[in-house]
């Protein structure tokens, strides 16, 4: 089931300054599968970008291997000097088979729309014919054929990177690098642009990389996400697990800002009447994902137990299809009934995390 | 009009207009200096100044040695005064154009003298085009002169008819310097012709034209710099 078509093994990327030596990227190794949308999260210098332009050799790692379908980009190992790198002009190749999109759009500032799709194409083995054909159809994908002849300067942010993807994608590569694509753009823009990313990602089965230090983001297209910290990556998984199951602090830190949870619990907790919990009173928190939502169980528990739920608030994300969702609840019974109550949730996978009460 | 001209210029009608010594002779000099100079000063700039960018630590083929090479004679070049350079280069002027004097071995130290100015000039040109434009330029595949020719001189082609135009200002300025191997020109009517013989008609009319052609200079420059501008 699993098809790598990018694999990093083991790499470790420092940067020798003067009088110090920075590791941006500390033995990371990553899988990408063909079709995936993987996610790379984490603030500003926890050495996404580096690791991202590990995959085309922007970066050379200082050590690990670089695989792209199958083929082997880089090797070194660790205290072996000996280092194994694709041929210049075959990475030159690869690399067209690699799209990448950034932050800043990095648009060639003297051509117009055409002129900078076109320069992707430069080294195609289309015919002069085939390559204007080729620019029209990206344009039209990228909906801009009515900008064809600006320079980028006349354009806004959102149609700077549609340019930018309609060149990414001139010579039909497989491997789409997405580096803060979204990051100054406004939100709507955003919304735009990840959509025809998933677009992309669904019609043309292209593998997206997609860094960024918004879950947003993330959240609506990827499919898998690694979270990074000072160059390591320290939690990964598919895009549900990581949403239902955060383990690292971080992780959590990165869902709350798409999911404001935390802002919810704080702003409750200071209501009056979670202030004046009675005795047989539990606020709670209940996350579940998937096909628990689909039972009565917030009914039942009055049902089975005599527990009253006192729903305060409740968020739910689809997340690939999947309904992910938090509740805070106030649950009031005996001891014996909560106990119970709370032991047929767990049975249902649903989460519980007790926030205030419960002697 | 004609007497009324003959009258206030005399000095300037003397020198004639045909003629060793004539206008039109030192305009043509002025001309033919700052024409080859610059066409051999601004290619041994633009290889220097391109060298410069692209084997420096974050160019796009780093090379201490080659860097290190550029850097210095550029800087070596820089910091010798032009009339020194003048006198000081003469047997190689020799070696290349068979001559020490005249109009045609003034082209000598006229480009060695405006490189290296050039070179920094289009140094600082090109460092203006984004490192993030090179990187999506390598991201796409380009090769090393993909990059030299489509993406710095290219992207860079604005400031370079600024930096260019500046250039060649200053190398006028040069030109009138040459007088002193024998080169003549607008700069050595107005010294040797109007200074020394205390005809300051002369001087002010050559000084006219120097500034005329100046001006020309910089209005094509900024014309084209503002035709090449897209930002």
């Amino acid at each position: 089931m699993s098809n790598p078509i990018i694999s990093l093994n083991h790499i470790d990327v420092t940067f020798y300054q003067k009088k110090r030596t920075i590791t941006a990227v500390k033995d990371v190794s990553i899988t990408i599968n063909r079709g995936d949308v993987y996610g790379i999260v984490g603030y500003s210098g926890a050495g996404k970008s580096t690791l991202v332009r590990v995959i085309n050799l922007l970066q050379e790692p200082t050590s690990g291997s670089v695989i792209v379908n199958g083929e082997t980009f880089f090797q070194a190992d660790n205290g072996n000097n000996k280092k194994v790198r694709i041929k210049a002009n075959d990475l030159r190749n690869r690399r067209r088979k690699i799209g990448m999109i950034f932050q800043h759009f990095n648009l060639l500032n003297e051509r117009t729309v055409t002129e900078n799709v076109a320069f992707a194409l430069q080294h195609s083995k289309l015919t002069q014919d085939q390559k204007k054909l080729k620019v029209t159809e990206l344009l039209k994908l990228v909906d801009l054929t009515d900008r064809a002849e600006q320079y980028p300067s006349q354009l806004s942010g959102g149609q700077k990177q549609r340019v930018a993807i309609a060149r990414a994608l001139a010579n039909d590569p497989e491997i789409l690098i997405s580096d803060e694509a979204t990051s100054a753009l406004d939100p709507k823009t955003t919304n735009q642009i990840l959509s025809l990313l998933k677009k992309l990602n669904e019609k043309l089965g292209l593998t997206i990389v997609l860094i960024t230090h918004e879950m947003q983001a993330v959240k609506e297209i990827a499919n898998k996400v690694a979270v990074m910290q000072n160059g390591e990556i320290i939690e990964r998984g598919s895009l549900l697990d990581i949403f239902a199951q955060p383990t690292q602090q971080l992780t959590k830190e990165f869902i709350e800002t798409a999911t404001n949870i935390d802002k919810a619990i704080a702003t409750i907790s200071a209501q009056p009447l979670v202030q004046n919990l009675s005795d047989n009173e539990l606020f709670i928190r209940l996350s579940y994902v998937g096909a628990t939502t689909d039972e009565p169980l917030i009914a039942g528990l009055f049902r089975d137990f005599q527990v009253t739920a006192n729903i305060l608030y409740g968020n739910v994300e689809i997340l690939q299809n999947t309904p992910v969702g938090s509740l805070l609840v106030i649950l009031s019974g005996t001891d014996e009934q909560i106990k119970a109550a709370t032991s047929t949730l767990a049975d249902h996978h649903v989460e519980i995390e007790i926030l205030k009460g419960g002697k | 009009m004609i007497k009324w001209f003959s009258d206030t210029f005399p000095n300037v009608v003397y020198q004639g207009w045909t003629g060793d010594t004539g206008w039109w002779t030192s305009i043509v000099q002025t001309f033919y200096m700052t024409f080859w100079s610059a066409i051999f000063g601004g290619i041994l700039g633009l290889i220097f100044g391109i060298g410069l960018i692209i084997t420096a630590p974050n160019g796009i083929a780093p090379n201490k040695l080659l860097f290190w090479f550029f850097d210095k004679i550029v800087s070596v070049f820089r910091a010798v005064p032009f009339i020194i350079l003048l006198a000081f280069i003469a047997p190689f002027t020799k070696l290349i154009v068979g001559t020490q004097i005249g109009t045609t071995a003034a082209l000598v130290p006229l480009a060695l003298g405006v490189f290296p100015f050039y070179a920094r000039q289009i140094q600082v040109a090109l460092a203006e085009v984004d490192s993030g434009i090179v990187e999506a330029a390598q991201s796409v595949g380009a090769s090393f002169w993909d990059i030299v020719f489509g993406v710095y001189l290219r992207e860079g082609r604005s400031e370079i008819a600024r930096v260019s135009t500046v250039t060649l200002i200053s190398l006028i300025g040069l030109t009138a310097m040459a007088g002193a191997i024998g080169a003549g020109g607008l700069g050595n009517m107005a010294i040797a012709y109007g200074y020394n013989r205390f005809a300051t008609d002369t001087t002010l009319v050559a000084t006219l034209l120097v500034l005329i052609f100046v001006l020309v200079v910089q209005l094509i420059g900024d014309y084209l710099a503002k035709k090449f501008s897209h930002k």
